[in-house]
């Protein structure tokens, strides 16, 4: 039984099967639309969320399943005191699969140690997020058809952005990536993250604080939000919201085939006005997120 | 100064100056009945200066303990006076129930009764990381 707790889980190879299958997944969804006839999949999410959730529930249904839900953390016995291992051996003996949205660092972890069924991190504190990596990895493969040779520009919160560490773990590697890190000072890529990852794999990469002298060079925009709910200090989190906006006007020396990705929400840090660029794909993403978590149910549970 | 040998017991040697207090609390020594004693800053050919410990009864001691702290330190085991066994003092691969994660977002802060575990990321670095939230530990 295999659970999915950080995107290195994965190898290359697995990573390359599960991009097939959700290929095969967006030309001919009827043929997986009864794939998990009779599964159920659960959801706890003691973090707010709206698009990993939905698109978990959406994905189980789509394969034919069915989802057990539980609203927030407040209604769930975890509001009693439960603990995560109690959770995680009681929901076992409800359903086929689990995925587990938790504030605390490595919570699905504890989960996937006492459950009897797969579990999936849906995102644990600003730790790991890997189904949003599955959802960027499908976005660069279907957008540039490739996941080696790119310019890979990763915007805003570094120092908290777990979607970041992921995508930047997981694309370490393939051949000749380089990445541009572009944050505010305060919020730059946590050092274990380049010696651990980028170092190693001997790829490129350069910080700055200036998107727009280094927005030509870029093959791939991954702009994210400065997140309120990272912060001890409200006030360091007001000096650092605004630091990156997105404009067309930024845009004007981007390459024409660049593409401009989000894992969303956005706030303000990618004007509206962009939406319309033939570039942004943050919408598409969420698609892809969808397909991708599909692919990931069909693994876990072993369907064919 | 003159210490006693002991006759049944442990003394960790070559440890290095100024960790042998650190060493004490994390074997939490000072919950123990029998003697123990503390030498600090002995002179060593080898090393300068050294703290040795020396515990005068039948114990268990964490030898993976001893190994985060300093993998130099070495362990002899005394039986009626005699060494009987050396061990050799390598980096555990794994810390379980040795130092606390002190990251307050780790869910290891919260939840029940869960071992404290911290694998060993860099060998050479000695760098260990929660096994739960990679945070690393501060030693």
């Amino acid at each position: 039984m295999r659970s999915l707790i950080d995107i290195l889980d994965l190898s290359v190879e697995e990573l390359d099967e599960m991009v097939k299958v959700a290929e095969d997944i967006m030309a001919d969804p009827a043929k997986y639309a009864h794939k998990c006839d009779g599964k159920k999949l659960a959801t706890m999410f003691y973090e707010p969320s709206t698009r990993t959730r939905l698109s978990f529930e959406a994905a189980m249904y789509e394969l034919g399943g069915n989802v057990l839900s539980v609203a927030s953390a407040a209604s769930s016995s975890a509001a009693k005191g439960e603990s995560v291992a109690d959770t995680a051996k009681m929901i076992s003996c409800y359903a086929d699969i689990l995925a587990m949205r938790h504030p605390k660092e490595g919570a699905p972890l504890v989960a996937s140690m006492n459950a009897t069924i797969p579990v999936v991190n849906a995102g644990d504190g600003g730790h790991n997020h890997p189904t949003q990596t599955l959802a960027d990895l499908l976005t660069i493969h279907c957008e540039k058809g490739r996941f080696d040779n790119l310019t890979i520009g990763l915007c805003g919160d570094l120092k908290f952005g777990r979607t970041v560490h992921s995508l930047i773990a997981a694309m370490c590697r393939y051949p000749n990536v380089k990445f541009v890190l572009i944050s505010p000072t305060e919020l730059k890529l946590p050092s274990y993250v380049k010696t651990e990852h980028i170092k190693p794999s001997g790829h490129a990469y350069e910080q700055t604080t200036d998107l727009e002298a280094v927005m030509p060079q870029l093959d791939v925009l991954y702009m994210t939000r400065v997140q309120k709910e990272r912060f001890f200090n409200e006030e360091d989190y007001l000096r650092l919201k605004d630091s990156y906006i997105l404009t067309p006007e930024k845009l004007k020396n981007a390459k024409k085939d660049m593409i401009i990705m989000h894992p969303l929400p956005r706030v303000n840090e990618i004007s509206v006005a962009v939406d319309n660029d033939p570039r942004a794909c943050y919408f598409k993403q969420a698609y892809y997120g969808k397909i991708m978590r599909e692919a990931l149910i069909l693994k876990l549970l072993e369907v064919q | 100064m003159k210490i006693d040998s002991i006759q049944n017991g442990i003394v960790i040697d070559h440890i290095a100056a100024g960790r042998g207090m650190q060493l004490y609390h994390l074997l939490q020594l000072d919950k123990l009945e029998c003697s123990v004693a503390i030498i600090k800053n002995v002179t060593s050919r080898k090393m300068g200066k050294k703290d040795i410990i020396k515990v005068d009864g039948k114990v268990d001691i964490d030898i993976d303990a001893i190994g985060y702290v300093d993998p130099k330190a070495t362990v002899n085991i005394i039986r009626n006076g005699e060494l009987v066994e050396k061990r050799d003092i390598v980096l555990p691969e794994r810390l379980v129930n040795v130092i606390r994660c002190k990251n307050p977002r780790c869910i290891s802060s919260t939840e029940q009764e869960l071992d404290q575990v911290f694998e060993l990321k860099d060998r050479e670095k000695g760098i260990y990381r929660c096994l739960y939230c990679e945070a690393k530990a501060e030693n």
